[in-house]
């Protein structure tokens, strides 16, 4: 128990200050590169020898920022942009943006005027998966990629190294599918909170090392025995679900979190690379194509809401809470159809707004107290 | 923000309401394609044809070669907007089908109208349904982003195909290689898919002599921007935004080729006689960034007029003259059409190039609040422009198509600071 402790505290620190674990980093002679929410490349600076830190805003007060984006921007890429305009970031080796959204597009270009000291990386992911040619376009995105993080770092990666990230990332991926799973015989530990930080802290860590600490907690949640919950079970959907206080407010209403749907979380990690058909590239290229239900990769049928239905009967969830980022317009689009889906499901559910900003968490408690009572 | 209110004490003694100018032919000749469009869809769905919804920059030849009828919901929901007819259609959207105000005007405009082609609501239909119910989708997401999400959408909510090519976002000042490679396979595959779902056959005589006309089309619709560059401006610059239509929605008709020649006859018989339609002296000429806020676009002639502010050049309409002789360079132009596509130095490079053919002394950017891709890079256009163009600029919170994100005193507000400065300028420069 005092071991699991010690792991979970140590990641929760890694999650209240994310630029010690970099100066940790960079202390040791190591490159960073930041990964911009929601999806980048990460297996390329990991195959470079290099470490991936996840960039998903936080909390700041927007100042700079107003001199770049209009204040019905994505609270991630306000927070983003406010950090590295004073200087938060510095130390990032470069920075590797995907253009999935229109707000993400345009980041590209803020940064890249905006924060000369941090090399802009870009990629942009096909989105009609359908087409073949979307796998030959995806991999020459990647080696663009690889380029410019070549030409700005020194650092070069070979197929080798490739293939042993790739082998990484799976197993990171299972640890952290694992852990979800073995979380849910504990919600007596695992609370909502402490579920997160397991999940956030994957952004601010090597791989291998994450992997390890994240198996080390599972094993000993294991040793315990399971834990008889008698409060409400839900699940969690949308980009992410922050700050801490919102999910204290979950806790103090008995609602634990037994699955997530949440770009930030799970999302990342329920669809594994493919462990043959092809060089790494073309692999990891297949690994995108086979991306389901998200709101940002393009797909016919809107399913999220009947894969949400489903989570809700693998998991015994009552209810599922959505977290709704604000401005977040390509999950605006999604919420109408998903909350239909949800509800001919027989399920609950209730959106809240997510801004990241605590002064808008008391504004949340009282939908939250009315969805525990409905569900 | 409202409509100004009217005075009942002053009903009987206002001046009798100017007699109107009489609209050119070129207009008239805009306003019987447009029927026509609206007509031949109708008419094609009543003998069982299938009619397609398009985005505004898909490459419209490939429907034409088919000989498919299609229509344009951005098209269609700016006409609503600019009829202010807009307010039970974003109700609706935003209540009983649940979607947030925060999204794009146009999607919510055209969402609810759906629903109710798609008897799930029963909000009237100012226009009788003029734009029938789609069987299929035509999808480009070289404007945004929120189009792909808005289609499929409309894709679930009809259970009808999207057929789609990504044309994917240029971080690069050209559009690489490898995208032509991907859009032409998509383009490839996309007719054939088309095809085999309506029936028809792909004649490639027939896509030749379309890509000809819609070549000639934006070549004249390109000639009739340019010579906005006359001083003064054979016409008034908004009066542009009316033509538009033909570039969105008939790019490779010949109904098309007939207008733009018509148009850009009567812009030069202006210039020969020294005349313009722009109703007062051009004091001022600026360049307008962003799309038309339809809601307000009279309020906006009045307060620009006032000052004698011709706008004469646009960064929005421009974005329909694609130019291309074959299907590789189709995928290309397509990439490239639309700035919303392209990098911060593509979009300021094709501003600057303006701002200075056109002899503009100032700038305005609609910050539209329904485009975030137009709006999250604004500010770094605005100073990176101005600075290399030497050229003040303003801003003003609006809306293409939502009445409610508009306040006309701000408008006048800003307008007056910009002609303030413009005049300064002026004065500096007749001074030495």
């Amino acid at each position: 128990m005092a071991e699991l402790r010690e792991n979970l505290a140590r990641l929760q620190a890694a999650c209240d200050n994310p630029r010690t674990q970099l100066d940790y980093y960079l202390k040791q002679g190591k490159k960073v590169v930041g990964c911009f929410a929601p999806y980048t490349p990460e297996e390329l600076v990991h195959a470079s020898g290099m470490i991936p830190m996840g960039l998903w805003g936080g909390q700041t007060e927007f100042q700079k920022v107003t001199a770049y984006l209009p204040a019905f921007a994505c609270p991630i890429m306000q927070a983003n942009m406010e950090f590295a305009l004073n200087g938060v970031y510095e130390g990032l080796s470069a920075v590797i943006i995907p253009a999935i959204c229109d707000t993400l597009r345009c980041m590209t270009q803020n940064w890249r005027f905006g924060v000369p000291s941090i090399p802009m990386v870009p990629i942009v992911y096909p989105q009609n998966r359908t087409s073949p040619a979307s796998v030959d376009y995806l991999i020459s995105e990647f080696e663009t990629v690889l380029t410019i993080l070549s030409t700005v770092t020194g650092q070069m990666m070979n197929e080798k190294a490739l293939c042993r990230t790739i082998e990484i990332y799976n197993e990171h991926n299972a640890a952290m599918r694992e852990f979800a799973q073995i979380a849910n015989d504990h919600l007596d530990v695992v609370t909502p909170k402490v579920r997160h930080t397991v999940f956030k802290s994957a952004f601010f860590f090597e791989k291998e090392e994450h992997t390890a600490i994240v198996k080390e907690i599972t094993a000993a949640l294991k040793e315990q025995p399971v834990h008889n919950w008698t409060g409400k079970k839900i699940i969690l959907t949308g980009i992410a679900f922050e700050p801490d206080e919102v999910l204290d407010i979950l806790a103090e209403y008995e609602l634990a979190v037994v699955g997530d749907d949440l770009a930030h979380e799970s999302r990342q990690y329920r669809t594994d690379t493919p462990v043959t058909g092809g060089g790494g590239l073309k692999r990891l290229a297949l690994q995108w194509n086979a991306r389901k239900g998200c709101s940002l990769i393009h797909e016919l049928d809107k399913p999220r809401g009947k894969m949400l239905a489903r989570m809700c009967q693998d998991t015994g969830a009552q209810g599922v809470l959505t977290g709704l980022m604000k401005f977040c317009d390509p999950e605006e689009y999604d919420l109408p159809f998903l909350e239909n889906d949800l509800r001919q499901a027989g399920v609950h559910c209730t959106t809240v707004s997510i801004d990241q900003q605590s002064s808008s968490v008391e504004q949340l408690r009282t939908r939250i107290q009315s969805f525990a009572e409905l569900i | 923000m409202s409509e100004p209110v009217v005075n009942p004490g002053t009903e009987q003694t206002a001046p009798p309401p100017k007699p109107k100018r009489p609209k050119p032919k070129s207009m008239l000749m805009i306003g019987e394609q447009t029927a026509a469009l609206f007509e031949n869809a109708r008419l094609a769905k009543e003998r069982g044809e299938k009619v397609g919804w398009s985005a505004s920059i898909f490459p419209q030849e490939i429907a034409e070669t088919l000989g498919l009828n299609v229509l344009y919901p951005e098209n269609h929901a700016a006409g609503i907007a600019a009829r202010h007819q807009a307010d039970p259609f974003l109700q609706e959207c935003e209540g009983a089908l649940g979607y947030s105000n925060d999204l794009c005007a146009y999607a919510k405009l055209n969402l609810a109208y759906a629903a109710v082609l798609n008897d799930e609501s029963e909000i009237e239909l100012p226009d009788g349904g003029k734009m029938v119910k789609p069987d299929f989708l035509l999808l480009t997401n070289n404007i945004c982003n929120q189009l792909t999400k808005w289609y499929e959408n409309l894709a679930r909510q009809m259970n009808i195909p999207v057929f789609f090519i990504d044309t994917c976002y240029n971080p690069s000042d050209y559009v690489t290689e490898t995208r032509v490679r991907y859009v032409r396979a998509q383009i490839d595959q996309l007719i054939k898919d088309l095809c085999a779902f309506t029936g028809k056959t792909w004649d490639e005589e027939r896509f030749k002599e379309v890509m000809k006309i819609s070549q000639r089309n934006s070549y004249l619709w390109e000639r009739a921007n340019g010579l906005l560059d006359h001083k003064p401006a054979p016409i008034g610059g908004f009066e542009l935004f009316n033509y538009m239509s033909a570039m969105v929605c008939n790019r490779g008709k010949t109904s098309t080729t007939a207008i733009m020649e018509q148009l850009n006859a009567e812009m030069e018989e202006n210039i020969r006689l020294g005349k313009s339609t722009f109703p007062v002296e051009e004091e001022f000429r600026v360049s307008w960034d962003g799309i038309a806020c339809w809601p307000y676009l009279s309020h906006n002639l009045r307060t620009l007029k006032k000052y004698g502010i011709n706008m004469v050049a646009s960064s929005y309409g421009k974005a329909w003259a694609i130019e291309y002789d074959d299907l590789d360079g189709m995928a290309r132009a397509y990439c490239f059409a639309s700035t919303n596509g392209d990098n911060a130095t593509t979009m300021i490079g094709r501003r600057l190039e303006a701002l200075k053919r056109f002899d503009c002394e100032g700038t305005i950017y609609h910050v539209n609040r329904s485009c975030k891709v137009m709006d999250c890079q604004m500010m770094e256009v605005q100073r990176q422009l101005s600075e290399q163009a030497g050229v003040p600029f303003t801003s003003f919170d609006g809306d293409q198509a939502d009445y409610r994100n508009y306040s006309e005193a701000q408008f006048e507000t800003r307008i007056q600071g910009l002609v303030e400065v413009m005049k300064q300028n002026k004065e500096a420069k007749s001074n030495g």
